[in-house]
């Protein structure tokens, strides 16, 4: 590790905190509204349409912090970001045509002819799962080194098929917060089936990443560290038990028109997300692959990193706050979606 | 090393795929964005309600227009790390700060204050609304900038040093405003708002034709046609003065347009012909004497450089030479068009039922100008990647063809798919628009209370 003093030192530091920020946003922002399209199987035609307005200002903002996570990664890391990338060039060729897919199908559905509408809406769940799968085979191969036996390539479908219930589970809770009546009723049983498999997965990732790793190994499972890190697993169980308590017993409440706590599901996922989040940023630091490459041997040179720091440093708040100033003018439940 | 070959191949086709897939849609929503703007000003000036109408059926346009934007945006932003490692290993230094840029200045800003622009109209106040409107129009006008500002470095590269190979920048101002992007970023601008000159002046004459005697079909019919007259001859100009700067930077690209294979002074100017690289000549070649050293370096008889001066070093001429020709060749006819359609307008109101049928017919006119123009430029450019700094072949990936081929069927099939089904969209709204309720006219939606439009004058 250089100097953290020098430009050199510290720079791939802060953009790596800028980058980990943006993924991190974008797996909770954009998690939230792939989940609702790969919920759309179970609703009827005008509840599409609620959940579709649900989700409706905010999805593309939600996607722009995908491009600059990867920009980040593109302009800071350019060495990480060509292996990291080559390596997963057909998962990432399989997420761009479903976020193609369900990008325009968003907009086509409302504006087709009528006959068209199914085959949109069809396109909209099929490019979320599809974007949903292809981001969790390629978490799989991020956390197995990038390895390609068959072993990790099995492991990283298991995780595809978690990260689609973990983003269900977000996408539920959050039409548990946006909608009312028989969808929101709808939206709590959905939660309760994701909440398990998000559970595995979660499991899966923490079990397997320090067995593959003596490094990962020794960054847990040492004193005083065990000790110190032990909140982490402890929160996220405890998270997972006040969302189930809560599943359980927002029905009842919700039939009677009671939103108390309605967005505790939602929260307490969140805070799962980050979690998990903060626990593989912490067993992969300083490395961008496994065991191969730190920030520092991937970095661009410091005066181009110092050009952008500026930019970010002045422009992110800004962009943090009219986010916030649009999530509020949305606030509350969902109305039709309607231009004028 | 023939695979090798083919990857690189295929990894170019798939490139030219995505960003002439990519193109369409900026190229609408870059001049559409201030067009929506002057429609709502003009609302507010006037109170006629029927540039609120205008603004109601242009935005799902543009909605629709800016969503195919960005998906197929972020397709090019991992394509850079997919395919062309190499120029991110060799000028990631100057291109990393310009497209950091572009997201953090113009995709937030547009993606954010779009769903504002877009869903927010009972949300917030009409002075809110208005402004969403012109932070939308100006983010795509950034992001042409930022996007300009790094194509045009790649054409002529400036403000940096290469230490071991490596590309750093020594002067960030001479980065962003290299020798050839003032006349690129204009060249593209204006043929954004030729695009959707002749885009909104096509589809509202269609709609015209079919009844649809709405007052905001004429109103955007005759402010298409006035855009279109006014700016085709700016772009001319603009085009020429670029031609002039395409000439000192890039001499090869030139020779290639022209098809001039021989170093000659008081040049002709090939109408029309065959270039053909292996005989090394222009079959069948109609010419003009003297016309292209007039028009190249404004004097009859300067020296124009011949492509035989370049050998091995210069782009395939025919590609070049035919999508020059084509780009041009919209150019005369958006100018007759204009012309005619404003002399007609001028005198009579609505248009002829010719100019009705010719304006539909020039709908998408700008698209295949635009593309034939980068195709230019870019083709132009080759064999080089970054003009004398770093070839394309040296930029390529070593994924496998196969892999890339996979790929690039897919998207392939997903942008014929999208491209027919945007096309057929844009008229299917047309047709509706005439049903659609005014805009504003239905029950608020719930949200907290806002001011109520400005009153119609009486």
């Amino acid at each position: 590790m250089p100097e953290l003093t020098s430009p050199e030192g510290w720079l791939p530091l802060a953009f790596l905190l800028v980058m980990g920020l943006a993924m991190l946003a974008y797996v909770v922002l954009d998690g939230f509204d792939l989940g609702v399209g790969l919920l759309f199987p179970g609703a009827d035609d005008a509840e599409k349409d609620r959940m579709i307005a649900s989700i409706g200002p905010f999805w593309d903002t939600n996607e722009t912090w995908l491009v600059l996570g990867v920009g980040v990664l593109l302009v800071a890391f350019p060495a990480a970001h060509g292996v990291i990338l080559g390596a997963l060039y057909l998962p990432v060729a399989l997420m761009l045509a479903g976020l193609i897919l369900r990008g325009v199908a968003f907009d086509f559905r409302v504006k087709a002819r009528a006959v068209h509408k199914s085959h949109w809406n069809r396109a909209f769940f099929l490019g979320s799962l599809l974007a949903a799968l292809a981001q969790g085979y390629m978490l799989g191969l991020l956390v197995m080194g990038f390895d390609t036996s068959m072993g990790a390539h099995l492991f990283a479908l298991l995780i595809a098929a978690c990260l689609v219930a973990g983003y269900a589970l977000l996408g539920a809770t959050w039409l548990i917060i946006k909608t009312d009546g028989a969808l929101q009723r709808r939206a709590v049983r959905w939660a309760q089936g994701a909440l398990w498999w998000t559970a595995l997965g979660i499991v899966a990732i923490s079990v397997a990443t320090p067995l593959l790793s003596e490094r990962i190994f020794a960054k847990w499972f040492n004193l005083p560290y065990l000790v110190l890190l032990a909140p982490i697993p402890l929160s996220t169980a405890l998270l997972f038990f006040i969302v189930a308590r809560s599943l359980r017993r927002l029905p009842v409440r919700l039939a009677e028109g009671n939103e108390y706590g309605a967005w505790v599901p939602f929260a307490g996922t969140v805070g799962i997300f980050l979690l998990a989040f903060y626990g593989l940023a912490y067993s992969l630091f300083p490395y961008l692959v496994i065991d191969r490459l730190t920030i520092w041997e991937a970095a661009a040179a410091p005066e181009s990193l110092l050009i952008i720091f500026v930019g970010a440093v002045v422009v992110l708040p800004m962009i943090i706050g009219y986010t916030v100033f649009a999530y509020r003018v949305f606030r509350g439940k969902a109305a039709d979606l309607r231009y004028d | 090393m023939a695979s090798g070959l083919d990857a690189l191949l295929l990894a170019r086709i798939q490139f030219a795929a995505n960003i002439s897939f990519h193109i369409l849609f900026p190229t609408i929503t870059i001049a559409l964005g201030w067009l929506l703007l002057f429609f709502k000003l003009r609302f507010n000036a006037t109170g006629d309600s029927k540039w609120m109408d205008a603004y109601g059926f242009w935005v799902k346009v543009f909605a629709l227009s800016f969503a195919l934007g960005v998906v197929s945006g972020i397709t090019m932003s991992f394509q850079f790390g997919t395919n062309w490692p190499g120029f991110m290993n060799t000028v990631g230094n100057i291109a990393g700060p310009l497209l950091a840029y572009e997201v953090l200045t113009a995709f937030f800003l547009e993606a954010t204050f779009l769903g504002i622009m877009l869903f927010g109209y009972r949300r917030v106040s009409d002075g809110i609304h208005t402004l969403a409107t012109v932070l939308v129009a100006v983010g795509t006008t950034l992001s042409a900038f930022w996007i300009l500002a790094l194509n045009s470095w790649m054409h002529t590269p400036a403000g940096f040093e290469l230490r071991d190979g490596v590309a750093h920048a020594t002067d960030w101002w001479a980065v962003v405003f290299n020798p050839s992007f003032p006349y690129r970023f204009a060249h593209m601008m204006l043929a954004s708002f030729l695009t959707v000159a002749f885009l909104v002046a096509g589809v509202s004459a269609w709609r015209w034709r079919r009844g649809d005697r709405a007052p905001a079909v004429l109103a955007t019919l005759r402010t298409g046609v006035a855009l279109g007259a006014t700016l085709v001859p700016v772009q001319i100009l603009v085009g020429d003065l670029h031609g002039l700067n395409a000439l000192e930077h890039q001499p090869a690209k030139v020779a290639a347009i022209e098809a001039i294979w021989e170093t000659e002074r008081g040049a002709a100017l090939t109408l029309f012909g065959f270039p053909d690289e292996q005989a090394r000549t222009t079959h069948a070649a109609v010419k003009i004497p003297k016309l292209a050293s007039l028009i190249l370096t404004h004097d009859w008889n300067g020296e124009l450089r011949g492509l035989n001066e370049f050998v091995d070093e210069h782009p395939p001429v025919a590609p070049v030479f035919w999508a020059f020709r084509l780009m041009v060749g919209l150019g005369v006819l958006m100018l007759l068009v204009g012309v005619w359609g404003a002399v007609r307008l001028w005198r009579h109101p609505e248009p002829s039922p010719a100019l009705a049928r010719v304006l539909v017919g020039m709908s998408f006119s700008g698209w295949v100008a635009v593309l034939a123009g980068w195709y230019v430029t870019e083709i132009g450019r080759q064999p080089w990647l970054v003009q004398g700094v770093l070839s394309a072949a040296e930029a390529a990936s070593a994924v496998p063809a196969p892999t890339i081929g996979v790929s690039l069927a897919l998207y392939l099939l997903l942008y014929a798919v999208l491209t027919t089904a945007y096309v057929r969209v844009v008229f299917y709204l047309a047709a509706q628009a005439r049903h659609a309720a005014p805009f504003g006219s239905r029950g608020r939606a719930e949200g907290p209370p806002v001011m109520p439009y400005v009153q119609p004058k009486a």
